[in-house]
């Protein structure tokens, strides 16, 4: 081996553990825009694969509704939201809550076995509060989730407690000391796809209401009268929670933007309505039933700085743009589609 | 154009790798050779069809012409004149005049008795466009994934490519390729300002010798690579930086289909400190 040859083949095992990290052809795409344009979609097929075992839907329970017989609320005691059901309605949908909730522990993970009227349990509480939850979604934010709607299932997936929930994360120990400062980035988060973006978006966006569109659509806007003053320290906590969308959602940035211009509705599709409506329903959900909750909740239930449990788009969507690949599961519960109970 | 008096002697006949004497001949300043006249045909081919392109197009803005490539749905197939085939036929040309003015300087190299630097150098640029236009659409199964060619249009699509991928300056490859294109002007402006300043001394003194050009260096930062030794070194960067450009393309879609920040999965995870 002559020395032009040594040389020109010392990179190969480099090139060799640097691909390493990474997938192989065939990849599967999707245009989403005019040809030429990179408006694309991106997939390895066998992720996919994975993702769409992992995201089947229950099969419907094998009773239609029947709305005939005694009510629930004349029959049972203590019933609050669900008190306009048949009997046999109500039982269908207790039936199917344990299943898509507490298919493990059952009946008893929410009610005293001695008294299922009991509101003891905490869980009881939080699951009345949560199935008026599920209808105020299905009823007011249409916007978001079309027809399709949503159920207990969308986030429980057969857990007490849904997978993907975010809280407050904790302080860092120093975090009051000059070097302890880290500017709430740089923790390579999974929040944030591993970036070293601002690790907690949510907080922000999805329980406050800070301004999203940082992006300015004029030249040299930042001075005199009406200046758009925007830092790039808010841009990358705009990008943070763009991050979170992505990677909920399975889904590059053309999803919804067309990037030469990520501030212009002209130019986005459609899908960056919904998701507009989205982010304001993530934050009606934790601003008006979960943090309610807090209290109801046991310490151990809740986040490092005492937080309850809050949704971000991957509490549904879970890698999927339709959770559960636009799955029609609430059609099946017509219970679950408008208001009852007091608010 | 009136001829050097010394510049006869280096029009020397021969060295021509196909066709004989049949191209060996000057037009004015320039070679012409069998891969001038294939360079001018794919040029005049190219430009022509761009031209049409842009009359069947909705403007002739300058910058806002634009010659798509087909939509993804064609995969590698022949796509119709107006809905791509047009694409295809200029990225040919494209290649072959590219390939041509290689071929030529190689040409012209020969003529001369020197080494092919010069015609090598270029095909690690003519190697990231076809990287770009034709190995990665190629292994992503579709025309489509082509670059377009206008002004804006393909500066949108840079833009829109690299978003396919979330945060595209996690994309190791593109590191190491901005790091090296800056290292190149870097070493290039070094250079370009050593050879200046030892060639415009003080009013009255002599033209300074590499000697003190290297002894500069040596001063400065301990070593110096020496006058052929940086043309060694900035050819190295400058071709390096076209590999890692080449390979952070071609690894984006065809190896890596999620975002780029979670490619460092596999650092963060680390067993040392995970």
């Amino acid at each position: 081996m002559n020395s032009f040859t040594r040389v020109a083949l010392a990179p190969l095992p480099i090139l060799a553990v640097l691909l390493a990290g990474c997938e192989r052809p065939p990849i599967q795409t999707e245009q989403t825009g005019y040809r030429g344009t990179g408006m694309e979609q991106i997939y390895n097929p066998r992720t996919l694969k994975k993702l769409a075992a992992a995201n089947q839907a229950p099969a419907a329970p094998a009773v239609a509704p029947n709305p005939d017989g005694p009510k629930a609320g004349a029959t049972y005691q203590n019933v609050k939201v669900l008190g306009d059901l048949s009997v046999a309605d109500f039982t269908r949908l207790m039936v199917s809550i344990t299943q898509w909730v507490a298919p493990q522990e059952g009946c008893n993970y929410c009610h005293n076995p001695e008294n299922l009227a009991d509101d003891s349990k905490y869980t009881k509480v939080v699951a009345r509060r949560m199935i008026q939850m599920t209808q105020h979604v299905n009823a007011d934010w249409k916007a978001h989730v079309g027809g399709t709607g949503v159920t207990c299932y969308t986030c429980h997936r057969g857990h007490p407690q849904p997978a993907q929930v975010w809280y407050a994360p904790a302080d860092r120990k120093y975090k009051n000391a000059v070097l302890g400062n880290d500017a709430k980035q740089n923790r390579a988060a999974a929040s944030v796809a591993l970036s070293s973006l601002p690790y907690d978006p949510f907080t922000p966006y999805l329980k406050e209401d800070q301004p999203i569109r940082v992006n300015g659509n004029e030249a040299l806007r930042q001075l005199g009268e009406g200046a758009h003053r925007t830092s790039t320290k808010q841009a990358e906590f705009t990008y943070a929670l763009m991050m979170h969308m992505s990677s909920s959602l399975g889904v590059n940035c053309t999803f919804c933007h067309n990037t030469r211009a990520f501030q212009s509705w002209e130019e986005s599709t459609p899908k960056r309505a919904t998701a507009w409506h989205g982010i304001r329903m993530a934050r009606d959900l934790n601003v008006s039933y979960l943090e309610p909750l807090t209290g109801t909740f046991p310490a151990s239930r809740l986040g490092p700085k005492g937080d309850v449990a809050k949704v971000n788009c991957s509490t549904c969507h879970q890698g999927i743009h339709k959770p559960l690949y636009g799955a029609q599961m609430a059609k099946d519960f017509p219970e679950l589609g408008a208001k009852t109970g007091t608010p | 154009m009136a001829m050097l008096s010394f510049e006869r002697k280096y029009r020397i006949r021969g060295g021509t790798l196909v066709t004989g004497d049949l191209f060996d001949f000057w037009i004015g300043p320039f070679y012409v050779g069998f891969f001038g006249i294939s360079g001018a045909f794919f040029t005049v081919l190219g430009t022509v069809m761009i031209l049409y392109g842009a009359a069947i197009g909705p403007t002739w803005n300058l910058w806002q012409i634009s010659i798509a490539p087909p939509d993804v749905s064609y995969g590698l197939r022949f796509a119709p004149i107006r809905e791509g085939g047009l694409w295809q036929i200029i990225t040919v040309c494209a290649l072959g005049s590219f390939v041509s003015w290689a071929l030529r300087e190689v040409e012209i190299c020969r003529k001369l008795g020197m080494g092919y630097h010069v015609p090598v150098a270029f095909g690690f640029a003519i190697g990231a466009y076809f990287t770009l236009e034709v190995v990665r659409p190629v292994l992503m199964g579709a025309w489509g994934h082509a670059f377009p060619y206008g002004i804006y249009s393909h500066l949108d699509w840079v833009s829109n490519v690299a978003y396919q991928y979330l945060h595209f300056h996690y994309n190791p490859w593109h590191c190491i390729a901005a790091s090296l294109f800056f290292a190149t002007t870097l070493a290039l402006s070094l250079h370009g300002a050593l050879v200046l300043s030892a060639t415009n001394p003080k009013r009255g003194e002599e033209v300074k010798t590499p000697e003190h050009e290297d002894t500069f260096f040596r001063d400065f930062i301990g070593y110096s690579v020496g006058t052929l030794g940086i043309h060694r070194l900035g050819l190295f960067l400058a071709l390096s930086s076209v590999v890692f450009a080449g390979l952070c393309i071609v690894v984006s879609g065809p190896f890596w289909t999620r975002s780029w920040p979670e490619w460092w999965g596999w650092w963060l995870n680390m067993p040392i400190w995970r």
